[in-house]
């Protein structure tokens, strides 16, 4: 493994990855492969400590225990927080997200401490679960085309003034506060409820991880055919939800 | 082999009420059937329930019951099973897959003079099920993720089954080399365990007791947390035989291809032994199973040979891929999502699709995209396609292997019959 690889770590994936996450990680290797890069990439589990010296570092979603457990570990291993002290980027998904927030829900329905790298909390929603696809207009600062999904979440996750909203919702329930918000994010740290994944949705945001992580703001071209065809049928499936 | 029993049957000592129920589902079966809509097992078992809710009670009291649950294979280990008994009596079953209690309560009703009723189960309903019918053998093979958008959580089935279960009188065959089935069964008192192997691993990593990192040496499993461990078999597959409890083993001959069938038949072995059905007579008796409801069928289509494979969840892809032809075999995947198949297509992303490499491979189903994104990732070369023919007219030379989830692979049992 060269100095000059891009190291990209999987954090927990016995804990973290029941919805397909992986996938995220599949897209940022192959996509920072296909620009030339080296990855180097490091699946973490949840008995082994975080690295510190990681590139971009990806938290998938969960069911709620294994929440529960990801939270308690993270929390009693400093490496993450430090990493993000360095400037690593950091993206979770759905129970990722809700990790890296002060607080969430756990499966015995108490408040749990997250590990604080977002300003934002989590409490479990009153009404129906967020369960289908979903649309959203990504923040314009982060030069993203619309970001398409899908979504699986009971939790709501209010945003303090430390974070902005990732997105605005225009189909499904993002946040789930009523306000239209979907994720949060400040300098380097993304939080998101979107599966799809999202990343395999939505290249841009892969690009954009790698972009911050690179300190960049332009990588060489790839060849985007089939994401944009499979962008384009989500977005109308979405927009026409007769069938 | 044992003489046939008097026949006792399921039917033929209801009381009235439910023999009244019986009539009036099989008169809603056939109006749905004459109407077109499918075999008709399900309107009618759900007529019949609405005259008479406690009918499943009612037909199961004269029969020796047997359910079958799990995430993978239930269908096939179901007719296995199904084969096997039938070396010691007549066997009524829900041969098709309807195995929600309105499907069980039609089939049951089908089988008048049967000893046994050996029934598929779907996970969800296996509690009330077995609360229903009293089984004398409940056979549990695996759980791992399916249709997270609708369904339970992989470990809170598990749950649902340990508690609902524990105070069953039923023999439960357990496989002993899935974490989450050990401790769904664990709590009961009589457990016949069986080694019948795990390919797919991803939802055993965390200790289902105390959620502790699961160590898997080898075969073995245990969680060095709180000591819960892989317990000691007593029926294994080893290689292709079965390896009962006397330690002699038995060639598993199946026309059926694959690890998990191996796998299946280890596990229906087992539960044929409770019932005096030896090892040696049951696999025989297996052997006679071709495709089951269509599945692993190969037919003729457009010239050419096609074998229909369903695959459903990340683990049942695992078991489909390692039973495949060789590269350059051609492969053709077919992904829908309706809500039958679940609604969200990120579980493609826990399929290694990167065992597809060498293979041409041709995409198709109302998910084509999806999959054509997850194969660009996986570095597969393939053709998006729209219909199975104009795969099977690009596809190179060799037997052509489609596999397909839940209604995917029924749009695919259409297309082949024209």
């Amino acid at each position: 493994m060269s100095e000059s690889a891009l190291r990209l770590v999987w954090v927990y994936p016995d804990l973290l990855s029941t919805y397909g996450d992986r996938g995220n990680v599949l897209v940022v290797e192959r996509r920072a492969r296909q620009r030339g890069l080296e990855v180097a990439r490091i699946d973490v589990r949840s008995d082994q400590p975080i690295p510190t010296s990681g590139d971009i570092y990806l938290l998938g979603g969960g069911e709620d225990r294994p929440q529960r457990l990801a939270g308690e570990r993270l929390r009693a291993d400093p490496g993450l927080g430090r990493a993000v002290e360095n400037g690593a980027i950091v993206l979770g998904v759905c129970a990722g997200y809700q990790i890296m927030g002060h607080e969430f829900i756990d499966d015995m329905g108490q408040r749990t401490p997250g590990l604080g790298l977002l300003d934002v909390w989590s409490t479990r929603g009153e009404g129906a679960r967020n369960v289908g696809d979903i649309l959203a207009e990504p923040d314009p600062r982060l030069g993203l085309p619309t970001l398409t999904g899908f979504e699986n979440h009971q939790g709501v996750t209010h945003l303090g003034q430390g974070v902005s909203p990732l997105a605005r919702v225009t189909v499904g329930g993002g946040n789930g506060t009523g306000d239209g918000t979907e994720g949060a994010w400040r300098d380097t740290v993304f939080g998101t409820y979107l599966h799809g994944p999202i990343l395999a949705r939505n290249p841009g945001v892969a690009d954009l991880l790698i972009k911050l992580a690179l300190d960049v703001s332009a990588l060489p071209p790839a060849d985007n055919t089939w994401y944009e065809a499979l962008r384009a049928e989500r977005i109308a499936a979405v927009q026409q939800p007769a069938q | 082999m044992p003489a046939n029993p008097e026949p006792a049957g399921p039917s033929a000592t209801l009381p009235p009420r439910a023999k009244l129920a019986v009539t009036a589902g099989k008169v809603a079966a056939a109006v749905s059937r004459t109407a077109g809509r499918g075999s008709g097992s399900v309107i009618g078992g759900k007529v019949a329930l609405r005259l008479d809710p406690d009918l499943l009670r009612s037909l199961a009291e004269n029969l020796d019951v047997v359910l079958v649950s799990a995430t993978n294979g239930k269908t096939t280990t179901t007719r296995l099973i199904a084969e096997a008994l039938k070396a010691a009596g007549p066997v009524v079953s829900n041969a098709l897959g309807a195995n929600m209690p309105a499907g069980i309560t039609s089939a049951l009703a089908d089988g008048s003079d049967a000893r046994f009723g050996v029934i598929e189960v779907d996970e969800k309903y296996l509690v009330g099920v077995a609360k229903d019918t009293a089984p004398k053998a409940i056979a549990l093979l695996n759980l791992s993720r399916d249709q997270l958008d609708r369904s339970s959580e992989t470990r809170m089935l598990a749950e649902r089954w340990r508690e609902g279960l524990q105070g069953s009188e039923a023999v439960i065959i357990a496989n002993a080399d899935d974490p989450l089935v050990t401790w769904a069964a664990s709590s009961c008192r009589k457990v016949v365990w069986v080694a019948a192997g795990q390919a797919y691993r991803e939802d055993a990593w965390s200790c289902p007791s105390c959620g502790g990192v699961m160590q898997r040496p080898g075969e073995d499993w245990f969680c060095p947390s709180c000591g819960f461990r892989r317990p000691q078999p007593h029926w294994a597959l080893q290689g292709e035989h079965v390896v009962d409890p006397q330690g002699q083993g038995w060639l598993i001959q199946l026309q059926l291809p694959g690890r998990a069938n191996l796998s299946n038949a280890t596990s229906s072995a087992a539960v044929a032994a409770v019932f005096g059905v030896h090892p040696q007579i049951a696999l025989q008796r297996m052997q006679a199973v071709q495709a089951v409801a269509g599945r692993y069928e190969s037919v003729q289509f457009g010239g050419r040979e096609v074998r229909l494979l369903l695959a459903k969840n990340p683990a049942g892809w695992l078991e489909t891929f390692t039973l495949i032809d060789q590269p350059p075999a051609p492969v053709v995947l077919s992904v829908n999502a309706l809500s039958a198949d679940g609604t969200d297509t990120s579980w493609l992303w826990d399929v290694d699709y990167e065992r597809l490499v060498g293979h041409p491979v041709f995409v198709m189903g109302q998910r084509k995209l999806d999959l054509a994104v997850r194969l660009e990732v996986a570095g597969v070369h393939f053709q998006v396609v729209e219909t199975l023919a104009q795969a099977v007219a690009a596809a190179p030379p060799g037997r052509i292997e489609a596999i397909a989830n839940y209604t995917a692979f029924q749009q695919l049992r259409r297309d082949v019959r024209g």
